[in-house]
């Protein structure tokens, strides 16, 4: 089966692949004066970029400039023309589901961090099949395995039986759990798993030591080489992003375009997403550094949608169910919908605390409508385990 | 006009083929078919959500129409094989359009892995009908491993550009003794008539009708237009010339 896998990492590519990391690969590229780029763009050059049919990364700081906020229409036209070619009028549905939230880091923005008093559970065998059999009657295909951060309380064996369990209920299975090695990416995507969710938080060093206080996590380089890793084991999809709020938001767009361009000319059978979450009210009562208003929250996504033409923007419930509205004429194709963050949440066999408060509490059928409404069509189903 | 195409043991009128995704309904994808009178449409087994309580989109085929699965997803000869397989077993035929990808950036499909997995399908007796980057090379490797059309692309998917590859196509259409389906990049009813006039037997199109404003009468559209093109073909068109000709023979001076 591993064979299957490995079969996309051909000789050709091989050799084709450069010796540079994706750290230098961001560093060499993020080595500009960002202030200055972002606030001295004129009209001109923001009108054309904006008629370019293919744009570079250098052409990114325009996107994300003063002048290019000032103008968020026009951005907003072309990243809608753009997501209508390359997506057509539908917008793809999936959930999450959490399976436990142990974790074994400190993390000054989430609600799970190690030192949190919360309820702390994992589901076992029964309880897990149970919350799966209750999320795929609401109608989702495609899921999206949560386990926390704890390699001891959910190690990769435990989350092998979960994928062996959701295959037989869901077509399309991605995880979002601790970074793994090479070897236990390829065993989960054997088990069934296509897809990877795996979010840096912030590419700003300095800033991401601060914010990450103890554990495993702590190693940037290790968290930021995992979707690498897993590309290598075969991965079909791979979603990525960075915590807004944390650190400087554009800068952290511009590293994580960085981030995603490097992978796919090393990669470039991968589907590659991004999600760009805003922190949101924690248990833990972590307020943002850098405040991410509606209107930058946007531009910033419209901004990746142009550079980016084919890639996917994943939405989760963390952001309201009106300004997920709107959004998706302009570059959103895919959303959580009637998503549960607490252990146990679908079957509700007992709950515990969820990992961040949701904002659209929308049931599914609610989501549908208002994609619906908005002249798209609603789709569960967009891949199938072979 | 007794003008049929025949594709694998089947007569085929309405030589305009309709692909299913993009539309924002199943039921304006119903409706586009129905009145264009379209017979062959591609049917992506990554989208067929069968036995649950969502909607299914082979339920809003009409039972007229032939299906090619459209192993759209494939990134290789082995997952497109695998999903032929599924889609046939799911009861939607051994019409296969073979898709694979394995650039997601441009979406230009692979023929080196395409040609592998028509060889494999063909033998399984599959009416296999690979999607290609247009080559004469590789249409006659897809002939020689059985393909029962070949489908170049005549720009970039969902560009709506036209036949950007119209030289190549021709050469195609002379030189490949099988249908040649233009797939692909076909923005404009006189685009897909374009090709038709260059000998195609077929063109499939489905961003330039699922994002019109009006999807229902824009395949109607395609619909006319491609026999539009075809009639022409048939007909004989005059050629283009670069200058003027005249009408008086240059050679009335010679008696015998």
């Amino acid at each position: 089966m591993l064979q299957r896998h490995l079969h996309h990492l051909q000789d050709f590519y091989r050799i084709k692949m450069t010796q540079i990391t994706a750290n230098e690969f961001i560093k060499n590229n993020s080595n500009l004066d960002f202030e200055r780029l972002f606030t001295t763009t004129t009209i001109n050059q923001l009108n054309g970029v904006l008629f370019l049919e293919h744009i570079s990364l250098s052409h990114l700081p325009i996107l994300l400039s003063k002048i290019a906020l000032e103008n968020i229409e026009l951005l907003a036209r072309k990243a809608h023309n753009i997501t209508l070619r390359d997506f057509g009028k539908v917008v793809f549905l999936y959930a999450p589901l959490y399976a436990a939230n142990f974790c074994e880091n400190e993390c000054l923005y989430c609600g799970f961090k190690a030192s949190n008093k919360i309820v702390r559970r994992k589901l076992d065998a029964s309880e897990f099949k149970e919350e799966a059999i209750a999320l795929s009657a609401k109608g989702i295909r495609d899921v999206l395995l949560l386990s926390g951060e704890s390699r001891v309380k959910t190690p990769p064996e435990y989350l092998v039986e979960c994928v062996n369990t959701l295959k037989k209920y869901f077509s399309s299975i991605s995880i979002e759990v601790y970074p793994l090695q090479e070897l236990e990416y390829a065993q989960l995507i054997n088990a069934g798993v296509d897809g990877l969710a795996i979010y840096q938080e912030t590419y700003d060093e300095v800033v991401y030591e601060k914010m990450h206080k103890a554990g495993p996590k702590r190693d940037f380089l290790y968290r930021l080489n995992a979707p690498e890793r897993a590309c290598m084991a075969g991965i079909r999809s791979v979603s990525m992003g960075a915590l807004l709020g944390l650190s400087n938001p554009k800068k952290d767009v511009f590293m994580l375009a960085a981030h995603i361009l490097y992978l796919q000319s090393k990669f470039p059978w991968v589907d590659f997403s991004f999600s760009l979450p805003r922190i949101r009210p924690q248990s833990g009562g972590y307020q943002p550094d850098h405040i991410v208003s509606d209107k930058l929250f946007t531009q910033l996504l419209l901004a990746l949608r142009i550079m980016f033409p084919r890639v996917g923007i994943n939405m989760s419930t963390r952001e309201n169910a009106q300004l997920r509205k709107n959004l998706i004429g302009l570059g959103v194709t895919r959303m959580s919908a009637g998503s549960k963050t607490e252990v146990g949440g679908y079957a509700s066999c007992g709950k515990s605390e969820g990992q961040f408060e949701i904002s659209d509490e929308s049931s599914i059928e609610a989501v549908c409508s208002t994609i619906t409404e908005c002249g798209y069509a609603p789709v569960f189903k967009d891949w199938q385990t072979l | 006009m007794d003008d049929f195409l025949l594709i694998g043991g089947k007569k085929i009128s309405n030589r305009f083929f309709l692909g299913t995704g993009k539309f924002s309904s199943n039921e304006l994808m119903r409706k586009a078919i129905e009145e264009s009178k379209v017979e062959v449409v591609t049917v992506a087994l990554r989208r067929v959500d069968g036995g649950g309580k969502n909607e299914n989109i082979l339920d809003f085929i009409p039972k007229r129409c032939i299906i090619m699965s459209n192993t759209s997803g494939a990134r290789n000869a082995d997952e497109a094989v695998r999903i032929a397989r599924i889609a046939k077993a799911a009861g939607m035929g051994n019409w296969v359009k073979i898709e694979v990808i394995s650039d997601a950036k441009y979406l230009l499909p692979d023929n080196f892995e395409t040609i592998k997995a028509t060889e494999i399908l063909a033998k399984e007796g599959f009416v296999v009908m690979p999607y290609f980057n247009p080559d004469l090379m590789d249409a006659r490797r897809l002939r020689d491993a059985g393909a029962a059309t070949v489908m170049p692309l005549g720009s970039p998917i969902g560009t709506n550009k036209g036949l950007k590859t119209k030289e190549i196509i021709q050469i195609i259409v002379n030189e490949i003794n099988l249908p040649v389906v233009v797939d692909a990049g076909i923005g404009r009813p006189s685009q897909a008539a374009e090709a038709m006039e260059l000998g195609c037997a077929a063109v499939l199109a489905n961003t330039a009708v699922a994002l019109a404003q009006d999807p229902v009468k824009t395949a109607v559209a395609f619909s006319l237009g491609v026999q539009a093109g075809r009639y022409a073909f048939v007909a004989g068109i005059a050629q283009e010339k670069n200058v003027a000709e005249a009408s008086s023979p240059l050679t009335g001076f010679l008696q015998d």
